[in-house]
C-alpha cells in the first residue's frame, strides 16, 4: 500500500517536472505579440486597426489549429509614425510586459528604431508595413524579418513594366524623406537599366496637400511618365489633382507605392489604367478570397497587402515558437528561417539571411469602371514576378550578415 | 524667356497657383481673425470646422442628393449652427479667463471632431467630384487653368471682401467693432452684445465650412485635411496681425504667392517659408504687419 502510494507520488512528481520543463522554455508560459502601428495618422487605413485585427485573427487561428500548451496574447499601441515614441514603447514592452515580438511597424523610421532596441534586448521584429530597403541592407539585424514588400520590389515591378511598355522618359514627384528618396533612387536605377531616361524630379514636403505647383513642373518637363515616389494621402491628392490640371491623360502616372485602400478611396474613375506592384491581392485565388472574406466580415474593408502580410508573419512566428518549443529569439528565428512559408499570402516564401522574406509579387493594373463587376473588384493581375526576381539579389546586398 | 533660370511661363503658372492657395489662406485666416478680434478666443477648432464643412458637402451629395451649389450654402449653415451651440454652451464661460483656456477647449474639440470622423470614415478620405458646370479647363498659353480653381479664387475673394465691407462699412459692423472695444457701453445703448458675439462666432465658423466646401473637389475629403492646413493659417493670422480683417486677407494672398515662388526655386523649403517669414515679422513688428501695437 505504502509503496503504491509512493510510486503514484513519484510518478505525479515526475510528470509535473516534465511538463514544467516543457513550459519553462516559454517565459511566463505566455507568448506575447506586440503590434506597434499607426492607429490614427496617414497610414492608419493601410495598416492600423486592420493590422491589429489581422494579428488577432492569426492568434485565434493558431490556438484553434495548434492547441498550444502555452498562452498567446496580443498588445497594441499607436506609434504616431514617430521613431522616438516607437522605440520607447518597444523598450517598455520588452522590459516590463514580457513582449516577445514587436510587429507591423509601418513607416521606416519607426521600424529602424525598434529593430535596434529589439536586437539589444534579444527580441524579434516582424515588419509588414515599412518599405525602405536599408531594413535588410545597411541596417539589417539577425532577429528582424522584413515581410511584405520593399522599395526595390516596387520599383522593380512598376518602373520596369512601365518603361518596357514604352514609358521611357520619367519625372519624379518625391516625398522629401527617407522612404520617398529610397523609392526614387531605386526606381531611377530600374528606369535607366531598362533603357529609359530620368528627366528630373521635384521633392515635395511630407505631408503636402496641394500638389498643383509640383504637377505643373512635372508637366513642363514633358516626360511621358510621372512617377509618384510617395504614399498614402500624398499619392491620392497628387492623382486627383493631376486629372484636374490636365496632366493626365496626356502624361501617365505611375504610383510607385499604392495600396488597395488608396484605389478604393480615389475611385476607379481617377485611377483606371494605373500600374502598381503589390504583394497581395484579395481576389487572386480561392484561398486569398476565403481569408479576405473573413477579414472583410469583421473590418468592412478588404485587406491591404500590409494587413494580409501581418497575419501571415504572425502565424509563421507562432508556428515557429511551437516547433522550437521556446520563445528565445535566436532559436525561434532559426526555426522561422528554416521553414518555408506556405499559406494564402505566400507560396514557398522563405526568409533569407538578411531578414528579407521573399515571395512572389504581382504587377497589377487598375480596372476601368465598367470592368469592375462587384465591390472591391479593382485589379487586373498582369504579371506574377517570381520571388527570386522580385527582390534585391543577395549578391548586391549590403547586409553584413550575408556571407559572400 | 527666362527669369533667374526659370522659364517665365512656369513662373506665371506658379504665381497663379499661389494666388489660388492664397485665397484659401485668406478665407480661413479671415474667419480666425474675426473670431479673435471680437471674442478674444484663439479658435483651434477652425481646421476641424473646415474639414466638417467638406464632409457635410460630401454627405449631402452622397446620402441626401444635395448638389454642390446648395451645399455651398447648406454646409456653412449646418456647421455655423454647430458653432453657435459650442459658443452658447462652452466658449461663453471662458471669456473672462486667460486665453489659454479657450485655446485648450477649442483644441480639445478639434481632436474630438477629427476622431469621430476618423472612426466613421477612415483616414484615406472620400472623393468629391467637381460640379459639372465647372469641369474642364482653359489654356492660358502659359498654363492649363482648371475652371474650378478659377472659380475658387473668385468665390473666396468675393466672400472675403464682402465680409470686410460688412464689418468695416456697415452699421452692423460698427456695432460689432464697438462691442469689442467696450461691451458695457454698447450694452447700455440697448444692443444685445452676447447675441452679437454668438452670431460672430457662428459666422466665423461658417466661413471655415464654406472654405471646406470649396476645397472638397480639390483635395480628398479626409478627417485630417484641416489639421494639415490650420498651422499655416495661424501663421498667416500672426503675420497679418491678430484681429486685423484686411490684414488677414492681404497676408493670406501674399503668402500664397510667396509659397508658390518657393516651390519653383527651392521646393524643399516650401513648407517652411511661411514660418520663416513669421519669425522675421515677429522680430521686426511684434503686432504683425497690419496689427495695432
Amino acid at each position: 500500500m505504502q509503496t503504491k502510494k509512493l510510486t503514484t507520488l513519484a510518478c505525479a512528481a515526475a510528470f509535473a517536472m516534465l511538463s514544467g520543463a516543457a513550459s519553462a522554455q516559454i517565459s511566463g508560459n505566455t507568448v506575447k505579440v506586440g503590434v506597434l502601428t499607426d492607429m490614427s495618422g496617414t497610414y492608419s487605413d493601410l495598416a492600423g486597426a486592420g493590422a491589429v485585427l489581422a494579428t488577432q485573427m492569426a492568434i485565434d487561428d493558431f490556438i484553434a489549429e495548434a492547441k498550444p500548451e502555452f498562452k498567446v496574447e496580443m498588445v497594441s499601441a499607436d506609434h504616431q509614425n514617430k521613431a522616438d515614441i516607437a522605440s520607447n514603447k518597444a523598450r517598455e514592452w520588452f522590459e516590463r510586459e514580457g513582449v516577445d515580438a514587436a510587429t507591423e511597424l509601418v513607416t521606416t523610421s519607426t521600424a529602424l528604431a525598434v529593430m535596434k532596441v529589439a536586437k539589444e534586448m534579444n527580441r524579434i521584429t516582424l515588419m509588414s508595413g515599412p518599405g525602405s530597403t536599408p531594413i535588410t541592407n545597411e541596417q539589417c539585424t539577425d532577429l528582424a524579418v522584413h515581410y511584405t514588400y520593399d522599395t526595390y520590389a516596387l520599383a522593380n515591378g512598376t518602373a520596369k513594366a512601365v518603361t518596357q511598355q514604352g514609358g521611357d522618359t520619367w519625372y519624379f514627384l518625391t516625398a522629401d524623406y527617407a522612404f520617398g528618396q529610397a523609392l526614387e533612387r531605386d526606381s531611377s536605377a530600374v528606369v535607366t537599366a531598362n533603357g529609359g531616361k530620368v528627366l528630373g524630379s521635384v521633392r515635395h514636403p511630407f505631408p503636402a496637400s496641394d500638389f498643383s505647383s509640383f504637377l505643373l513642373q512635372a508637366q513642363a518637363s514633358g516626360a511621358k511618365i510621372i512617377g509618384l515616389a510617395n504614399a498614402g494621402a500624398d499619392t491620392t491628392n497628387a492623382i486627383k489633382q493631376a486629372a484636374e490640371f490636365g496632366v493626365t491623360p496626356k502624361q501617365a502616372l505611375a504610383g510607385l507605392l499604392m495600396f488597395i485602400s488608396d484605389v478604393h478611396s480615389l475611385g476607379l474613375q481617377s485611377t483606371q489604367g494605373m500600374y502598381l506592384t503589390t504583394g497581395f491581392y484579395w481576389d487572386l485565388n480561392d484561398e486569398t478570397r476565403a481569408w479576405s472574406k473573413r477579414f472583410f466580415d469583421k473590418h468592412k474593408r478588404m485587406p491591404t497587402m500590409v494587413q494580409a502580410g501581418q497575419y501571415s508573419s504572425v502565424m509563421h512566428y507562432l508556428r515557429a515558437v511551437k516547433a522550437a518549443g521556446t520563445d528565445e529569439a535566436g532559436k525561434v528565428m532559426a526555426q522561422m528561417k528554416a521553414t518555408p512559408i506556405n499559406d494564402f499570402f505566400a507560396k514557398n516564401g522563405r526568409i533569407r539571411d538578411d531578414g528579407r522574406m521573399i515571395h512572389d509579387m504581382y504587377l497589377a493594373q487598375v480596372k476601368k469602371p465598367d470592368e469592375s463587376k462587384y465591390p472591391w473588384d479593382y485589379y487586373h493581375i498582369r504579371q506574377t514576378i517570381p520571388a527570386d526576381e522580385a527582390f534585391l539579389p543577395l549578391a548586391q546586398s549590403k547586409c553584413p550578415l550575408v556571407k559572400k | 524667356m527666362e527669369i533667374f533660370g526659370v522659364p517665365s511661363a512656369l513662373l506665371g503658372s506658379q504665381l497663379l497657383v499661389g494666388l489660388i492657395n492664397g485665397s484659401f489662406y485668406a478665407i480661413l485666416s479671415l474667419g480666425l481673425a474675426i473670431i479673435f478680434g471680437l471674442l478674444n478666443i484663439i479658435n483651434f477648432t477652425h481646421g476641424a470646422q473646415y474639414m466638417m464643412g467638406a464632409f457635410v458637402a460630401w454627405i449631402a451629395l452622397n446620402k441626401l442628393g444635395i448638389n454642390y451649389w446648395v451645399a455651398l450654402l447648406f454646409a456653412p449653415i449646418v456647421i455655423g449652427a454647430l458653432g453657435v451651440v459650442i459658443e452658447r454652451t462652452m466658449l461663453r464661460k471662458l471669456y473672462k479667463l486667460d486665453h489659454l483656456y479657450g485655446l485648450l477647449l477649442t483644441f480639445g474639440l478639434a481632436l474630438i471632431f477629427e476622431g469621430i470622423f476618423r472612426d466613421q470614415y477612415g483616414i484615406s478620405g472620400q472623393s468629391y467630384p467637381v460640379p459639372e458646370l465647372l469641369q474642364g479647363g482653359v489654356n492660358l498659353g502659359f498654363m492649363f487653368l482648371p475652371i474650378y480653381r478659377g472659380w475658387v479664387v473668385v468665390a473666396a475673394l468675393t466672400v472675403c471682401f464682402a465680409t470686410w465691407f460688412i464689418i468695416e462699412k456697415t452699421k452692423l459692423g460698427a456695432y460689432l467693432r464697438a462691442g469689442t472695444e467696450n461691451p458695457q457701453i454698447v450694452q447700455a445703448l440697448g444692443i444685445n452684445v452676447p447675441l452679437l458675439i454668438t452670431f460672430t462666432y457662428g459666422f466665423g465658423v461658417a466661413l471655415a465650412a464654406f472654405a471646406g466646401v470649396l476645397a472638397a473637389p480639390i483635395y480628398q475629403v479626409s478627417p485630417l485635411m484641416g489639421s494639415n492646413l490650420i498651422i499655416v493659417v495661424f501663421a498667416v493670422v500672426v503675420i497679418g496681425g491678430m484681429g486685423s480683417i484686411m490684414g488677414s486677407i492681404l497676408t493670406g494672398i501674399g503668402l500664397g504667392l510667396i509659397e508658390g515662388l518657393t516651390r519653383v526655386f527651392y521646393p524643399e523649403a516650401s513648407a517652411v517659408v511661411v514660418f520663416v517669414i513669421m519669425v522675421i515679422v515677429l522680430l521686426v513688428r511684434p503686432a504683425g504687419l497690419f496689427g495695432k501695437a
